[in-house]
């Protein structure tokens, strides 16, 4: 063992660790949050060009449970094909889904074999990850040092502070609210991290949301739907019409 | 002291004569069993309103020799699920580790086992498919009781084949052609299983391991019998065939050294 190294674990700290985690502060944010019965994924994207596409923030892994991604997204790809695999292969092998805290902490694991194996860098992405099982709704956070942890509510990604400030000053409100009112407290959360002269559009928004199905569904799950482009119009107009209507019950202009 | 490890353990050349070394042998063609040795016979199962009960006498013969008489061959699984199997002991002490392991991974998780029954005869069937695959079977036919994702009752089986098949009432090995025709005399299809009481279902399958104790000359008149309800699952692991009556022996003509 080299000298520098020695002196990093005296001081508990792996630097390339921490640079990897610095990759997740990078990427655009995205925002996690559950209640009783759903779990929301929401996520703000980016186009490197005016004239490029946007790259993808939420993926859908299976049909009860999906990611959102913040950092490098090819690392976030091999993760998320990873877990198509592990899922496809649950449902092969016992026919069920996968449970979300199992394949999370095999995530887990993958990711911290590369913080300590020669010749490996850690994973340069940070996911929310969203999922249902018997219990009902979960969200999880993974960072690149392979810690995970489960979540009532996160954010993470660039000004996520911002989103997070939110989520805890509005938890007991969106705990126990309806699925619609569920994603307009993760696009308000969302919203609160932009800068002055930006703003949630049907181009730059991305929402994914799982759950239990409700009353006389036909199966147990409701499937992870991602709304993206025209179908996040309602979801906005929803955030404009909270906005107006929760001040002070006086009713505003909102130019559309 | 010798260093050549082949001659560890082998009796000595200058006693006995030298040694046959093709028994050293690790080299052509590989060989896999082609049949069962000790075998456990048949397992029978009737589903009933809310719930499965499930029974296996304890007999593991060796051919025609009752070998073991003390052979637990129903496995509970997760307190909720009940796997009866037929066929081949050793293969069925290798699945039992199988689940063993499976067991364990899934009590890592927060919240538990979930593997419900029908998981579990899916798990089966693979496993089994896989084997045959390699021409290497696991030789078992086994009953899988507990309950599906809705938390109906499940009962299916699954054979060396990685086939499955389910009724509302089944048995493997010779039951299947003893004991199916009285469960289907006392359960006719148009009968709903709920109105099935547990005692019922308990009470026919005491009667099966009767007649198959009388007709299967691999049987015994001792048993395990599981109960399978929402309640979770109990066993007896002690059960006995009661009012036996040989009476009837008298009546069969033809084998032996009768006259007329």
């Amino acid at each position: 063992m080299t000298d520098s190294c020695l002196k990093q674990l005296a001081a508990r700290r792996i630097f390339q660790v921490e640079y990897a985690q610095e990759a997740v502060k990078q990427g655009s944010v995205v925002v996690g949050l559950v209640n009783k019965t759903h779990a929301v994924l929401v996520g703000l994207k980016r186009n490197a060009e005016e004239l490029s596409s946007y790259q993808k923030k939420v993926i859908e892994i299976d049909s009860h449970m999906g990611i959102a991604i913040a950092g490098l997204a090819s690392d976030a790809r091999v993760l998320s094909n990873y877990m198509k695999q592990q899922s496809l292969g649950s449902r092969m092998t016992y026919g069920r889904p996968i449970p979300p805290d199992r394949i999370v902490s095999q995530i887990a694991d993958r990711a911290q074999l590369n913080t300590q194996q020669y010749g490996k860098r850690p994973y340069g992405v940070g996911l929310l990850v969203a999922g249902v099982d018997e219990a009902g709704p979960h969200l999880f956070e993974f960072q690149p040092s392979g810690l995970t942890h489960e979540m009532l509510a996160c954010a993470i990604g660039a000004r996520s502070q911002m989103a997070r400030t939110y989520l805890e000053r509005n938890m007991d409100k969106f705990l126990n609210c309806s699925r619609d009112e569920l994603i307009t407290h993760g696009l308000r959360a969302l919203k609160e991290t932009l800068s002055q002269d930006k703003e949630l559009t049907i181009d730059n928004t991305s929402v994914g949301i799982v759950g239990l199905a409700g009353e006389g569904a036909k199966g147990k799950f409701e499937s992870f739907k991602l709304y993206e482009g025209q179908d996040t119009v309602p979801l906005l107009e929803a955030v404009e019409q909270s906005e107006s209507g929760g001040n002070a019950g006086e009713s505003m202009e909102v130019d559309s | 002291m010798n260093h050549l490890p082949e001659i560890w353990g082998r009796p000595r050349n200058d006693i006995y004569g030298s040694y046959n070394p093709s028994y050293l042998k690790t080299s052509g063609p590989i060989t896999h069993t082609s049949s069962p040795t000790v075998t456990g016979t048949s397992v029978v199962a009737v589903k009933f309103n809310g719930g499965v009960a499930i029974a296996a006498d304890k007999l593991a013969s060796y051919g025609s020799l009752a070998r073991f008489t003390d052979v637990k061959r129903l496995r509970v699984f997760a307190n909720s699920s009940v796997v009866g199997f037929g066929g081949d002991v050793s293969d069925m002490q290798y699945i039992d580790r199988l689940l063993e392991s499976i067991d364990i991974r899934e009590h890592y998780s927060t919240h538990g086992n979930m593997l419900n029954a029908k998981n579990l005869l899916t798990y089966l069937s693979k496993v089994f498919y896989k084997r045959r695959s390699q021409f290497n079977p696991l030789w078992n036919h086994v009953l899988v009781a507990g309950f599906d994702g809705n938390g109906a009752p499940f009962l299916s089986s699954a054979d060396l084949l990685g086939n499955t098949f389910s009724a509302p009432h089944m048995a493997t090995g010779f039951g299947a052609h003893l004991a199916v025709p009285i469960l289907r005399r006392l359960f006719p299809e148009e009968r709903p299983i709920e109105d099935i009481t547990k005692d019922n279902a308990v009470a026919a399958l005491q009667e099966c391991m009767k007649v198959l104790f009388y007709r299967d000359a691999r049987s015994l008149d001792e048993y395990s019998i599981a109960v399978i309800t929402k309640d979770g699952v109990e066993v007896k692991e002690d059960e006995k065939v009661q009012a036996q009556s040989w009476a009837f022996a008298e009546a069969i003509r033809g084998y032996g050294a009768q006259t007329a």
